[in-house]
């Protein structure tokens, strides 16, 4: 590659990253500083913490952020259990019907609960779980997704080590607890973080299912304080935006490499 | 004779598979079912009506028009977003200064959440107030209001949902150049092929695994994600900007017609099942497997 290429192949990825950050630039420029410097940027202005006090105060989100705590940290301990249950059974266990529930489980990688709001919605007022987290974390707990990857990693585990450990006598569930779910770790690493962010930014069926404080998640909180008070100003907002979005953006941050591997072997069957 | 392996097999797949179809296989079906009933109201129960809802479907100009907004939707934020990634991953995928940050910049709005990108974004699009106006009016144009004009609120908000999604895909073309044999470009180059012949005969057609399932995805997305919607324009001006999932949304819980949501919903599940299908196949031909 010439020199001159280099350069204008170097000039582009950063002139299309520079573009892509913007955004996110503008809005933490107006969220630490006073709103008077909303579209003014001097580098003079003073940097403050007030917009996200005052969006703070403002409303609950201290109950939104634990409400979006428990709901990941539920969903992503049951999907675990569930999935690696039955990511065991399909890889290892030969039973009439295997292929044809397996596929069954896989058509829910294109009919998505997200999707399916209107019967949901029923299912959940019958089981008297509407405004509640349980509500909103049922229909999620046993993912199709979930058991496919699971069971991808469990069927590249040698046949051996399961056979050595039945001579010893094990049963299936320590066999599934002390072989398969160790040699397992990095692809629960991936699709923990995979289910993590999407359940932190799920907002659709949070929002019909919830409508009290006590059980909203941070993005129904922050959607319901965006857009109800329209005397809030912009800087405020966006505090809370941040705010909203900040700890998994650390979490980024900090772990960026194990994020984008997670996503990519994810996403790669 | 019912044999022991049987069992254990099937004990261990019931709590997810039981899971799985009381809210996907169950709510599927009954959504086909209640499409051909009336919503109860007010005492009176549901009762058969044959194929009224969809009657009232084909003469709804509503359902036509968020039919075809989310049509125009996924042409206009699939191929961009998916060329957008190829570009992205082909740019950072070589070792330059700062490769880490553009990667970083490329990635980061696919992690926060749709409902906090599109705050973001309302700030640049506000009328008279907002970024985009200031810059504007800067150069001396007028104002615009781009979320309350119908023929740009619907591009408007596809903006939004390239912004974060292309960054996602990008991750996909990466992992896959990664494992492009560096010897096939070497031979093409010393046959003496220019760098767009090697990406167009040899980089791009191994890269179709990838963009089918990226695809895939995108579309599946395309229908799925609304939340940027509720935040923008509420599915104005006059339905301008409005998708299936959002009318859906709307007919269900603002209006409680839930039959006739069902009947959307029936739409939208097909669509989706036709789309996937019609993807297998368009690719299968040029797709290269391994």
């Amino acid at each position: 590659m010439s020199r001159f290429d280099r350069y204008l192949w170097n000039g582009g990825a950063g002139l299309l990253a520079l573009l892509w950050v913007l955004p996110l630039l503008f809005a933490v420029w107006t969220a630490f500083h006073p709103s008077a410097y909303e579209a003014n940027f001097t580098l003079s202005a003073p940097i403050t913490l007030e917009n996200f006090v005052k969006a703070w105060n403002a409303a609950p989100f201290a109950r939104y952020f634990l409400n979006t705590f428990l709901l990941v940290t539920g969903i992503t301990g049951a999907q675990f259990v569930l999935c690696s249950l039955a990511a065991y059974g399909f890889a290892r266990f030969r039973f009439p019907g295997r292929g044809i529930l397996f596929s069954l489980v896989l058509l829910q990688l294109l009919v998505m609960p997200d999707i399916l709001i209107v019967e949901n919605y029923k299912i959940i007022r019958a089981f008297d779980a509407v405004d509640t987290l349980q509500g909103i974390a049922l229909p999620y707990i046993a993912s199709g997704f979930g058991v496919f990857l699971i069971r991808q990693t469990f069927m590249t585990v040698p046949r051996e080590l399961d056979d050595a450990a039945r001579i010893e006598g094990a049963g299936p569930l320590s066999i599934l607890w002390r072989v398969y779910v160790p040699l397992a770790k990095p692809t629960y690493l991936a699709y923990g973080l995979v289910s993590v962010s999407y359940h932190w930014n799920n907002f659709l069926w949070p929002l019909i299912v919830t409508n009290s404080t006590e059980t909203r998640p941070v993005t129904v909180g922050l959607s319901v304080f965006a857009t109800t008070d329209s005397g809030v100003e912009w800087s405020v907002i966006n505090a809370a935006t941040l705010m909203t979005s900040a700890p998994l953006l650390i979490a980024f941050l900090l772990f960026q490499r194990q994020f984008v591997q997670s996503f990519m072997r994810a996403g790669i069957k | 004779m019912l044999k022991r392996e049987w069992i254990y097999g099937w004990l261990l797949i019931l709590p997810a598979l039981s899971l799985i179809f009381l809210f996907t296989h169950f709510p599927a079906a009954m959504t086909l079912i209640n499409s051909v009933f009336s919503t109860p109201r007010g005492g009176k129960d549901a009762h058969f009506v044959g194929l009224a809802n969809y009657e009232r479907l084909i003469h709804d100009p509503v359902f036509w028009k968020v039919l075809v907004n989310n049509l125009w939707y996924a042409l206009g934020t699939i191929p961009v977003s998916i060329a957008l990634a190829l570009l992205m991953a082909l740019l950072v995928n070589r070792p330059f200064k700062g490769r880490a940050l553009a990667r970083m910049a490329f990635f980061t709005p696919t992690i926060l959440p749709l409902i906090a990108v599109a705050n973001i974004w309302l700030f640049f699009y506000t009328p008279g107030f907002g970024l985009i106006d200031q810059i504007l009016g800067f150069f001396g144009f007028g104002q615009t209001n781009l979320l309350g004009t119908p023929s740009s609120a619907l591009p408007a908000i596809m903006v939004v949902a390239i912004w974060k999604e292309a960054g996602f895909f990008m991750i996909f073309y990466l992992a896959a150049l990664q494992s492009i044999p560096l010897q096939l470009a070497e031979a093409a180059r010393i046959e003496g092929a220019g760098r767009w012949t090697i990406f167009r005969r040899i980089t791009f057609p191994l890269l179709m695994p990838t963009t089918l399932f990226v695809s895939i995805n995108a579309v599946i997305n395309a229908f799925r994600l609304v939340d940027h919607i509720f935040i923008l324009t509420g599915g104005g001006p006059g339905n301008a900007s409005s998708l299936l999932l959002y009318y859906i949304y709307e007919t269900s819980f603002r209006f409680w017609d839930t039959a006739y949501g069902a009947t959307l919903t029936v739409v939208l599940l097909s669509l989706l099942c036709l789309l996937a299908v019609g993807q297998f196949f368009l690719f299968d031909r040029k797709v290269h497997y391994k």
